[in-house]
């Protein structure tokens, strides 16, 4: 599982901050996403989705490989 | 309280419910063609449609429908982000997302601790029954506004006063209280460039310099006092309502501390405050739900119709704090989002935890039948809200 993340499209509304400190955070500087997890461990996957679900700038993508080799 | 039939069906409620046309209409016409509207030429209830319309920023804008459509478009008054459309939008909301994190709002904690402490105090001594909007909604949400922009506390009566007169849209005083308001904003801008303190006004002065014109800070300090005064504070209090009249969820928040964070979600989703986000006009001509929306008619999102519309024959949606918090648009989608979105979740928090505390029998003193609503403002509000303990 890999998560990408669009700064053009990012609103900085800090949604998936909130709900994911682990995975995301916001910048200083901007306000706008940063990604601190850019390949998430599978037990997170479902609260990956959601927090991609719930962006409201639709900023998060999240990339699923069927075979992962690391 | 029964709905007056000058209220439009996307503006009904029982209490804190849907009427079942609602349902009926999000089932049969997602999107319906609405007459009798100054405002709106459509209303969107479908969830999906909602989600959609309020995300495609390239075919919808916030800003009205053009007169004479050859003009270029006029620009929106400075500072209000919710009327920027791209890329205007993005410049300003860039300078202001840092000022506006959940980590930057974390400082404000012990502030705002502090007012609700004051008002469950004010609440208590205001004696059996007391209301609940009078005594905390109200003045908790607008102090918190004036601590965010470092306004003194006792300027406070005079700007609800203003806000409220603002907002009726039959008072020939409208005009007169905006640019009061407004001459205020000024002021207080004018104040803070010349003598900066702790407040997230000045330390959005001294960010930016002159890279925020006057203007523009007006028009931020604006939307954050008229978020606090007439968005946060009729949440605060029906989000209250809420949790009276459903004792079972009351009870359990107040043995479950940890579920706080959820509940907020719920309570935000449950009470969709803003009924109506604000309007949105074509670009271009734009087909969704089965209807063709051509460019410059206007739709109504109705938030409260995709969170909590059901069809015939589905069972009725209910509070559940133990939900798991799906992404509900309580405030708001898109761009558009709400700037103050941490702020407003942590003073519900720390306001929710307070009143259970302080009150664990809290309840409504009068049945729910007898309670006054303003149906017909942008936002769900309630007039009065009498509690005993």
């Amino acid at each position: 599982m890999e998560l990408r993340v669009d700064r053009d499209r990012c609103a900085g509304t800090g949604q998936c901050a909130l709900f994911l400190p682990a995975v995301f955070d916001q910048s200083e500087d901007d306000g706008k996403v940063l990604l601190l997890e850019p390949r998430p461990a599978a037990e997170q996957a479902a609260s990956v989705r959601a927090a991609a679900r719930r962006c409201p700038t639709g900023a998060i993508t999240l990339l699923v490989t069927e075979t992962s080799h690391g | 309280m029964s709905n007056p039939p000058d209220v439009p069906v996307y503006k009904r409620r029982d209490i804190l419910e849907p009427v079942a046309e609602l349902g009926q209409l999000a089932a049969r016409t997602p999107v319906y063609r609405n007459t009798g509207s100054e405002v709106y030429d459509w209303i969107a209830v479908g969830r999906d449609e909602v989600r959609a319309i309020l995300g495609d920023t390239e075919r919808f804008s916030t800003r009205p429908p053009q007169e004479n459509p050859d003009l270029p478009r006029p620009r929106p008054e400075p500072g209000n982000l919710l009327m920027y459309d791209l890329p205007e939008h993005t410049k300003l909301r860039q300078k202001l997302t840092p000022d506006f994190t959940v980590r930057r709002m974390r400082a404000l904690e012990p502030a705002i601790e502090r007012i609700v402490t004051g008002q469950l105090d004010v609440l208590e001594k205001a004696g059996r029954p007391a209301d609940l909007m009078k005594h905390f909604a109200r003045p908790v949400s607008g102090l918190v506004g004036c601590a965010v922009l470092g306004i003194p506390r006792d300027d406070l009566p005079q700007l609800a006063r203003m806000t409220d007169i603002r907002a009726a849209r039959r008072s020939p005083k409208r005009t007169a209280a905006r640019k009061a308001f407004n001459a205020y904003m000024d002021r207080i801008v004018a104040q803070k460039r010349r003598d900066p303190g702790e407040d997230l006004l000045s330390t959005l002065i001294q960010r930016h310099g002159s890279g925020l014109t006057d203007q523009e800070l007006a028009g931020i300090c604006s939307s954050v006092i008229a978020g606090e005064l007439e968005n946060a504070s009729e949440m605060l209090g029906l989000g209250a309502l809420a949790l009276l009249v459903h004792p079972d969820q009351f009870g359990r928040l107040r043995e479950r501390p940890e579920l706080m964070e959820n509940a907020v979600e719920e309570l935000l989703r449950y009470v969709s405050v803003v009924s109506v986000a604000s309007p949105r006009t074509a670009l271009e001509d734009v087909t969704i739900g089965g209807q063709v929306i051509k460019e410059g008619e206007v739709v109504g999102c109705s938030l409260f119709a995709a969170h909590r519309a059901t069809a015939p024959g589905e069972p009725p949606d209910t509070l559940d704090i133990t939900r798991e918090p799906g992404s509900h648009m309580a405030l708001g989608h898109g761009i558009h989002f709400c700037l103050g979105a941490a702020l407003a979740r942590m003073q519900l928090r720390i306001a929710y935890r307070g009143l259970l505390d302080r009150f664990p029998g809290l309840r409504l003193a009068v049945p729910p039948e007898e309670l006054r609503f303003r149906l017909l403002a942008p936002q769900h509000g309630i007039e009065t809200l009498p509690v005993e303990w």
